[in-house]
């Protein structure tokens, strides 16, 4: 009986586990579905390197580099701030903060995580894109900087919680060593810790920008939504993300348009799906 | 204290917390021999060794009372440098613990870290670290191999290397042979009584033959407390306490 009982348990958690492997197949093939359609269409190489954004003029144009462009930058500007930054906190909480300090500090930054996006655009509008536009004497706050900031700010619990996991799976020997060798705190840090920890590094500064990639709503929302090659990072521009979340709900069913949606998606997709991949190859190195 | 002795400890008490893990001991540690401290688990001999290069200072809420003096400098001084102390008192620990680097690069961390970075320093360092922890032989065509992949024996001596590296005056030796198989263990038993004419040798020890076979002086530890230290001729033959004979013939511990 009790073998009976176990042997459906196992079955269930076997099923609950494949599905979310279903899942995540059927998400792929129907992108891959809807978005080949569009590459009947237009040429991958045109989509690509296309610098027009015009899917409803006529003619239409599906040029989605300023849309790579404009991801890129506000990953760039996110990750140039949140990589130090999230670096040196998981540094401050691993291995110099008190364990009082440590149990204040630590909840605090995940908390981080547990704001909604759009509040984050909230301030972003309000507060941020005021103020970027005043420091930097610019017409317009709502740039890709803004955008990146704000990111930065959204990618930062994602790399001080696995940084410092990372720093944490350290073996305490390792440092004992060093000390015992007259090395001080700081030269154990650099020269033994970080480069121990380096592959958990790596995972998480991967998976802070997975997380910079895929946002939407705080970018639509902060970046000034203008689908051009921006000609630097205090002007406006325009997210794949945001591209889809603006135009899905106003194009036709069907249409060139439409169908164009599903081939930023696939893109989109095919860049997470490579940083999450890369990441956890990190992740897997740090057990070792 | 004599110009023989070259550790002297004065009245010690260790606590965690508001337990002692070492109570009020007296010791004159002799230079360039090997003493032994022996004593069942939990006895404090493992914190009283801590404390000869500081290392007890990395326990949160770890206390002292006392003094430890090192060539008469007394090492608790609130203007004692802990770097400069622990360049002089080496250690080695109960299990190897080399860095995930390359065998070279274990070995001159220690130089590197006290401003030696020329090439050709470093490589004379090495080779001369290697030799007198007795691993050169074998190690000396793949220095840069990655140094987890030696066996246990070999990281021990890997890390005895690494610590002569800094040319200390003292090496601190915390059960250092207790992970290693019968074979490893003599090796480094063979290294320490080498080891002692150049450097003053604490070696904390549950195996009370290699403390007979190591050691010039031997110290009984209980509780906490030292109950007997002598030469390690006479506490092995003519204990002078009743503890510590019941001890060392095996009647607890």
């Amino acid at each position: 009986m009790k073998n009976y009982k176990d042997w459906i348990i196992e079955k269930i958690l076997l099923v609950l586990g494949i599905s979310s492997i279903v899942v995540l197949a059927m998400i792929f093939l129907f992108l891959l579905k809807d978005g080949l359609q569009f590459f009947s269409v237009v040429s991958l190489k045109d989509f690509l390197t296309g610098d027009t954004w015009l899917p409803t003029s006529k003619p239409a144009s599906f040029g989605i580099l300023p849309l790579l462009v404009g991801s890129f930058a506000v990953t760039l500007v996110a990750l140039t701030i949140a990589v130090p930054f999230g670096l040196a906190l998981a540094i401050y909480l691993g291995e110099i903060a008190s364990s009082r300090t440590k149990e204040i500090l630590k909840p605090t930054v995940e908390l981080l995580a547990a704001i909604p996006s759009v509040v984050y655009g909230f301030i972003g509008i309000t507060v941020i894109a005021p103020a970027v536009k005043s420091f930097f004497n610019i017409s317009s706050g709502f740039t890709l900087f803004t955008g990146g900031l704000i990111l930065a700010l959204m990618a930062l619990p994602t790399i001080v919680s696995i940084a410092e996991d990372a720093l944490h799976a350290v073996p305490g020997s390792y440092k004992e060593a060093s000390l015992a060798l007259g090395a001080s705190s700081w030269e154990t840090i650099v020269h033994v810790i970080l480069p121990a920890a380096k592959s958990g590094l790596i995972a998480a500064i991967m998976l802070g920008m997975g997380r910079v990639i895929g946002e939407t709503m705080t970018v639509l929302m902060v970046t000034g939504n203008a689908p051009i090659i921006p000609g630097s990072i205090f002007e406006s521009g325009r997210t794949m993300t945001a591209t889809i979340a603006a135009e899905m709900g106003e194009t036709v069913h069907g249409s060139t348009h439409y169908y164009s949606l599903f081939g930023i998606g696939l893109v989109l997709f095919t860049i997470t799906f490579a940083i999450n991949f890369t990441a956890d190859y990190f992740v897997q190195r740090q057990r070792g | 204290m004599s110009r023989a002795d070259k550790i002297d400890v004065k009245n010690l008490s260790v606590y965690y917390g508001n337990d002692p893990a070492v109570k009020n001991i007296s010791i004159l540690i002799p230079e360039k021999k090997a003493t032994a401290l022996i004593g069942p688990s939990g006895c404090g001999k493992s914190t009283f060794l801590r404390t000869i290069n500081r290392m007890n200072d990395l326990i949160p809420g770890a206390r002292i009372e006392g003094n430890v003096l090192v060539d008469g400098q007394d090492i608790y001084d609130p203007k004692a440098d802990v770097v400069e102390i622990r360049t002089r008192v080496g250690m080695v620990f109960q299990r190897p613990n080399p860095f995930p680097k390359s065998i070279f690069e274990n070995v001159a961390y220690g130089p590197r870290r006290h401003g030696n970075n020329r090439k050709a320093d470093l490589e004379e360092i090495v080779e001369k670290s290697l030799t007198e922890a007795a691993l050169w032989g074998e190690v000396k065509d793949r220095l840069n191999d990655f140094a987890l992949d030696l066996s246990g024996g070999q990281q021990q001596r890997l890390c005895i290397a690494r610590a002569l590296a800094i040319q200390p005056e003292v090496l601190l030796m915390d059960e250092p042979a207790s992970a290693l198989d019968p074979i490893s263990t003599a090796k480094v038993e063979d290294l320490i009584d080498e080891l002692k004419k150049d450097y003053t040798i604490v070696i904390v020890t549950h195996n009370m033959q290699q403390a007979a076979r190591v050691s010039d002086k031997t110290a009984f530890f209980l509780s906490g407390e030292l109950i007997e230290f002598d030469e390690t001729s006479k506490i092995f033959t003519n204990p002078q306490d009743k503890r510590t004979e019941d001890y060392i013939t095996g009647r607890f511990g």
